[in-house]
C-alpha cells in the first residue's frame, strides 16, 4: 500500500516537473508562434484572429528585408572564408608535422575562448575604425572571421584526424601528386566536415548582435540582428504586427538549418551549431 | 562529446604504423603546409590576437572616444587600472556578474539542464521530442529575437506574465532587472547542459542503474553511487565552459540594456557603457583586460579539466 | 636478379624508435613474399618503405636493377592494398579501380575498358557503378586488389589482406589470392601477424622482430626448424613444447625424460650446460602405456580442436601438450606418454637452434632448401634414423 502510494507521488512529481518545464520553455516563444497572423496582434500571447496581413507591413518596411539580404551576405562570406582559411589550416596541422604545431594548437584554442567580442570591443573597434572598416560588412566579416576561425580549425582538424590517411597514401601509391589528391581524395573525403563548419559559421553570425551593432552605422547595411534590435527600442510605439512577422522570418532559417543539420548527420554533439 | 573546442592532438607516439602516418600522408612538404596554415594564422593574429594585446596599450592611456585625447591620447601607466580598481561601479558590475554567472549557469542551467536529461534518459517518443525541441529552440533562435520575446513576456502592461499570474502593472523588468535576466539566461542555456548531461548519461552502462536498482537504492542514491561518478567530468568541464559563456555574454544589454539604474549592468554591459557609450576607451580597455584575466583564468582550468579527463579515460 | 634488394635498410623515427635496423633481403621475381611478425616488429615500416610511404633513413632499395631509395611513391611502379582497403567512398567501383589510370593520364574509354577489365577478371562484374560502402568486405578486398593490379605494376604490396574480413571468408580469400598471384606471377610481398596466413600463403617467409629478420625461409623450414626461440614460439596455431634440460653425457635431461643429443650436434654441447627442449604438439604421438623416451604424466586438460584434440599434460612441473587424433582422446586424469617423433625434437642454447657445423654453413646461404635442410633433427631414445 505504502509502496503504491510512493510511486504514485513519484508519477506525480514527474508529470509536474515536465509540465513545468514545458510551461517555462514554451511561454516566451507563444507570441511568437502566435502574434505574427494575429489581426491586431498585442503584446500578449493570445490565439489569433488569422491574417498574413502582417507580412505585407514586413513587405513595405524599406529596412526589414534589406537587413535580411545583409544577414545573408555577412553569414555566407564569413562562411566562405572560414571554410576556406580553416580547411586549409586543419588539414595541414592534422597531416604535417609542423614544428610547433601542438602549441600553436594550444594558444590558439585558448586565445579564442579567451578574447571575445565582449573582452575585445574597444580594440576591435579602434582596429576596425584606424582600417578604414567601419560601416564596412567586408569589415565584420575579417573580424567575425578572425573569432571563428580558431574553433573552426579545430572542428576541422578533429575531422581530418578521424579520416584514415590511407586514402591519402593509396593516391600517393598510384603516382597522385599533393594538389591531385587533395582536389581527387581529401576534398570529396571531408565534404561533411565542410558542411559542418558552413551551418556553424552561419548560425554563429545569424545571430550575432555586437560585432555588426559596434561596426556598421549606416541602417542600410545592419543585419537583421541590429535591424531588430532598433525596431523594439527606437522612438515611440513599437509596430508589433513589423516586429512579430520580422523575428518569424528572420528566425526561420536556422530552424530550418538546424533540422537539416541534425537530420543529414545525425545530431553529433560538437556544441551544437550554435555556442 | 567534446565540446568543439577539445585538443585532439597529444596523441602518444605509438611504435611503428601510426608514428609513420603522422607526416603527410599526401606528400604536401612543410612549405606548402605552412602555405596553407599561414592565411588563417594571419587573419587571427590580425583580428584576435592584435586588438588582445592593444587592449593592454589601451589600458595604459587616457584614450577618449572624442575630444583632444581622442587625436593625441597619452600615456597615463597603471592609472586606469587603478581607477577601475577603485571604481564603485566596477565593483558593482563584478557583483552582478557574479550572480549572474552563479545563479544563472553554475545552478540554473546546470541543475535545470541535469535534470531535464535525468527525467528524459529512457523516453521515446512526442513528449521527449517536444521537451527537447522547445529547449534547443530557446537555444538556437537569435539573441534579438529571443530579447524581445521576453520583454514582451515581461511587459508591464499587456505582458503574457501578468496576464497569466493575475498581476496587471507589475513592472518586472525594472523592479526586478537581476532575476530577469538570470531566468531567462536559465531558460536561454540550458540546452547546452541538457545535451552534454543527456550524452553523458547514455554513457553511463545500464548494468550499473540495474545493480543500484537491484540493490533497492532510492533514485538519489543512485544518482550518488552510480551516475555521478561516471559524469563528474563531464560536470567540471561543462561548469567551466558554460561559465565563460555566461561571463561574456551580451545579451542582458538586449533586455535591460544594464538598467534601470545600471541594476543590471554586468561587466560586458559595462564595458559597453564606459568605453563606447562614454567614449573612455582607455578606461574601458582596462575593464576588458580584467574581463580577459577572468577569461583566462577559466579556460586554463576548462583545459586542465580535460586533460585530466583525457588521462583519466586512458 | 632479383625483383626486390635491400642492403643495410634502416629506418629510425624521430624520438629514437628503430623501427627497421640494418636489414637485408632478397625477394625473387615472381615470389609470393611474407613478412610476419607480432604488431611492432617493423614489417609494416618495411613494407611503406618499400612503397615510399615512409622514407628510409639509411640503406638502398633497389626494384629490379633501379634504385628507387629516394624516388616517391608514385614513381616506383608499385601497386598496394591496405589494410582498410583505402577505397575512395565517394568514387564509384570502376572509378577507384581506374584511379591509377587517371593519374597516368589514360583516356577515360582507355581507363574505363581496362578498369572494367580488372573488375571482370576479380568477379566484380555488375558492381561498377556500386559505391564502395555498398559492397561486402570481400568485394570490397578484390576492388582494391583490382584497383593496384590495374596498372600492372612491378611489384604487388599487401598489408594485412585478410585481416578485415570475417572468418569463414578469410579461407576462402586466402585460396583466391594465392591463386590469383600464381596467374598472375608478380613478385608479391604482404604483412601478416597471422602464421597460419604466412604458411598457407607465401613461398618463402621473413619472421621479424624488433625491426630484425629473425629467420627466413619456406614455410616448411619455418615450421619444422625454429631458427630460434621466437620463431619457435611465434609459429604454430598450437604452440611448441619448449622445456628446459641440461645435457649430460652425449644426452639431455627434460622433464624426467633422457633423450640422446644427434651426433652432429654433440660437437657443439657441453656436459652439463642448460639447453631448451622444443617439441611441436604434432609431432608428439600419445600413449597410453609407457614408452622410451616419453615424457609420462597425467592428462590435466583435453581441447577439443575438431578432427584432433589438443591433450596437456602435468609432467612434474613441466606441461606437454600433444595433439591427439579422433576417437583416441584420453580424459583428464589418465595418465599417458608423449613420444616424440623421430627428428623432431630441437635443442635450443641462449634461445638460438643448435645446429651443427654443416649446417651453420648451408643456413647462411639462406636458399630455399627445402625439406632437405629442414632436417637433421635431434634424435629421440627410440628413433629410427634421424632425418628423412
Amino acid at each position: 500500500m505504502n509502496e503504491t502510494v510512493r510511486e504514485a507521488l513519484r508519477r506525480i512529481g514527474l508529470a509536474t516537473f515536465v509540465s513545468a518545464v514545458l510551461g517555462f520553455f514554451a511561454l516566451p516563444l507563444l507570441w511568437l508562434a502566435f502574434a505574427p497572423f494575429d489581426a491586431n496582434p498585442g503584446i500578449t500571447a493570445s490565439l489569433p484572429e488569422f491574417t498574413l496581413h502582417n507580412f505585407k507591413v514586413l513587405m513595405d518596411n524599406p529596412y526589414a528585408l534589406a537587413s535580411l539580404r545583409n544577414s545573408v551576405l555577412l553569414a555566407a562570406g564569413t562562411a566562405a572564408l572560414v571554410v576556406a582559411c580553416a580547411a586549409l589550416a586543419a588539414y595541414a596541422l592534422s597531416r604535417v608535422r609542423i614544428p610547433g604545431r601542438d602549441v600553436l594548437l594550444y594558444l590558439l584554442l585558448l586565445l579564442s575562448s579567451i578574447i571575445t567580442g565582449t573582452a575585445a570591443m574597444v580594440p576591435v573597434f579602434l582596429l576596425a575604425f584606424n582600417l578604414h572598416l567601419i560601416d564596412s560588412r567586408a569589415g565584420v566579416v575579417l573580424v567575425l572571421t578572425g573569432g571563428l576561425l580558431p574553433a573552426a580549425i579545430f572542428l576541422l582538424k578533429d575531422f581530418t584526424d578521424g579520416t584514415p590517411v590511407s586514402y591519402e597514401e593509396a593516391a600517393r601509391v598510384f603516382g597522385a601528386s599533393p594538389l591531385q589528391i587533395l582536389r581527387h581524395v581529401v576534398a570529396p573525403v571531408i565534404r561533411p566536415g565542410l558542411a559542418t563548419v558552413a551551418v556553424w559559421t552561419v548560425a554563429q553570425v545569424w545571430g550575432d548582435f555586437l560585432m555588426p551593432f559596434l561596426l556598421l552605422r549606416n541602417p542600410d547595411k545592419a543585419p537583421a540582428s541590429v535591424i531588430m534590435y532598433t525596431f523594439y527600442t527606437e522612438g515611440g510605439q513599437p509596430d508589433l504586427a513589423l516586429i512579430s512577422t520580422f523575428s518569424l522570418l528572420y528566425s526561420l532559417p536556422v530552424v530550418v538549418m538546424y533540422l537539416f543539420v541534425s537530420r543529414r548527420y545525425g545530431f553529433r554533439f560538437h556544441g551544437g551549431i550554435k555556442r | 562529446m567534446a565540446p568543439p573546442t577539445s585538443p585532439s592532438e597529444a596523441r602518444p607516439l605509438a611504435v611503428g604504423r601510426r608514428a609513420g602516418t603522422g607526416d603527410d600522408a599526401a606528400g604536401l612538404g612543410r612549405a606548402r603546409a605552412a602555405a596553407f596554415v599561414a592565411p588563417a594564422l594571419v587573419l587571427v593574429a590580425v583580428f584576435l590576437v592584435f586588438p588582445a594585446v592593444w587592449t593592454l596599450y589601451l589600458g595604459a592611456t587616457d584614450y577618449r572616444l572624442t575630444g583632444i585625447a581622442a587625436s593625441d591620447p597619452k600615456f597615463v601607466g597603471a592609472d586606469n587600472y587603478r581607477d577601475v580598481l577603485g571604481d564603485g561601479g566596477f565593483h558593482h558590475s563584478l557583483w552582478l556578474t557574479l550572480q549572474f554567472v552563479l545563479g544563472s549557469a553554475v545552478v540554473g542551467q546546470t541543475v535545470l539542464g541535469f535534470a531535464i536529461a535525468w527525467v528524459m534518459r529512457d523516453r521515446t517518443g512526442p513528449l521527449r521530442r517536444l521537451v527537447e525541441g522547445l529547449v534547443l529552440l530557446a537555444w538556437i533562435l537569435p539573441s534579438s529575437v529571443i530579447a524581445f520575446l521576453w520583454i514582451a513576456l515581461l511587459d508591464r502592461d499587456d505582458g503574457t506574465l501578468n496576464a497569466l499570474l493575475g498581476t496587471p502593472g507589475t513592472a518586472w523588468l525594472l523592479d526586478h532587472p537581476m532575476a530577469c535576466i538570470v531566468v531567462f539566461n536559465v531558460w536561454r542555456g540550458t540546452a547546452f547542459s541538457m545535451m552534454l548531461y543527456g550524452a553523458a548519461l547514455g554513457n553511463v552502462p545500464p548494468s550499473h542503474l540495474e545493480t543500484a536498482r537491484l540493490a533497492g537504492a532510492s533514485t538519489w542514491q543512485t544518482l550518488r553511487d552510480a551516475v555521478f561518478p561516471r559524469v563528474r567530468g563531464h560536470v567540471l568541464t561543462s561548469l567551466l565552459l558554460v561559465s565563460l559563456w555566461t561571463f561574456n555574454d551580451f545579451t542582458p544589454f538586449l533586455i535591460t540594456a544594464g538598467g534601470p539604474d545600471r541594476r543590471s549592468e554586468v561587466l560586458s554591459v559595462y564595458v559597453y557603457r564606459t568605453a563606447l557609450g562614454d567614449g573612455r576607451l582607455g578606461f574601458g580597455a582596462a575593464v576588458a583586460l580584467v574581463m580577459i584575466l577572468v577569461n583566462l583564468v577559466i579556460a586554463l582550468l576548462y583545459l586542465r579539466a580535460l586533460r585530466g579527463r583525457k588521462e583519466a579515460a586512458a | 636478379m632479383s625483383a626486390i634488394t635491400l642492403r643495410a635498410l634502416t629506418k629510425v623515427y624521430p624520438g629514437g624508435v628503430r623501427a627497421l635496423d640494418a636489414l637485408d633481403l632478397d625477394v625473387a621475381d615472381g615470389e609470393f613474399f611474407a613478412l610476419l611478425g607480432p604488431s611492432g616488429c617493423g614489417k609494416t615500416t618495411l613494407l611503406r618503405t618499400v612503397a615510399g610511404l615512409e622514407t628510409a633513413t639509411g640503406g638502398t632499395i633497389r626494384l629490379g636493377d633501379a634504385d628507387v631509395t629516394r624516388l616517391p611513391p608514385g614513381r616506383r611502379d608499385v601497386g598496394m592494398v591496405f589494410q582498410d582497403y583505402a577505397l575512395f567512398p565517394h568514387m564509384t567501383v570502376l572509378d577507384n579501380i581506374a584511379y591509377p589510370l587517371r593519374i597516368k593520364k589514360e583516356g577515360r574509354a582507355r581507363r574505363h575498358g581496362a578498369a572494367a577489365e580488372a573488375a571482370e577478371y576479380l568477379s566484380l562484374a555488375g558492381l561498377e557503378q556500386r559505391r564502395p560502402g555498398e559492397l561486402s568486405g570481400g568485394q570490397q578486398q578484390r576492388v582494391a586488389l583490382a584497383r593496384a593490379l590495374v596498372a600492372h605494376p612491378r611489384i604487388f604490396l599487401l598489408d594485412e589482406p585478410l585481416s578485415n574480413l570475417d572468418a569463414r571468408l578469410r579461407l576462402e580469400a586466402r585460396t583466391f589470392l594465392k591463386r590469383l598471384q600464381r596467374e598472375l606471377g608478380v613478385t608479391t610481398v604482404f604483412v601478416t601477424h597471422d602464421q597460419a596466413e604466412a604458411l598457407a600463403l607465401a613461398d618463402r617467409i621473413a619472421v621479424m622482430e624488433a625491426g630484425r629478420i629473425r629467420q627466413l625461409g619456406t614455410p616448411v623450414e619455418v615450421f619444422r626448424r625454429p631458427a630460434n626461440l621466437f620463431v619457435a614460439s611465434f609459429i604454430g596455431s598450437t604452440p611448441m613444447n619448449l622445456l628446459p634440460g641440461r645435457v649430460c653425457g652425449g644426452s639431455v635431461a627434460v622433464a624426467g625424460a633422457v633423450l640422446p643429443v644427434p651426433a652432429e650436434e654433440r660437437g657443439s654441447v657441453e656436459d652439463g650446460e642448460s639447453v631448451v627442449c622444443g617439441v611441436r604438439p604434432e609431432y608428439l604421438d600419445f600413449s597410453d602405456v609407457p614408452a622410451d623416451g616419453a615424457f609420462g604424466g597425467r592428462v590435466s586438460v583435453v581441447e577439443h580442436l575438431g578432427a584432433s584434440s589438443l591433450v596437456t599434460l602435468d609432467v612434474g612441473d613441466d606441461r606437454v601438450s600433444v595433439v591427439v587424433g579422433e576417437d583416441r582422446e584420453p580424459r583428464p586424469g589418465d595418465e599417458g606418454w608423449a613420444v616424440p617423433r623421430p627428428g623432431r625434437v630441437l635443442l635450443y642454447r641462449d634461445g638460438e637452434l643448435i645446429t651443427g657445423a654443416a649446417e651453420a654453413a648451408e643456413a647462411g646461404e639462406a636458399t630455399e632448401a627445402g625439406e632437405a635442410a629442414a632436417g637433421r633433427p635431434v634424435e629421440p631414445v627410440a628413433g629410427d634414423g634421424g632425418a628423412e
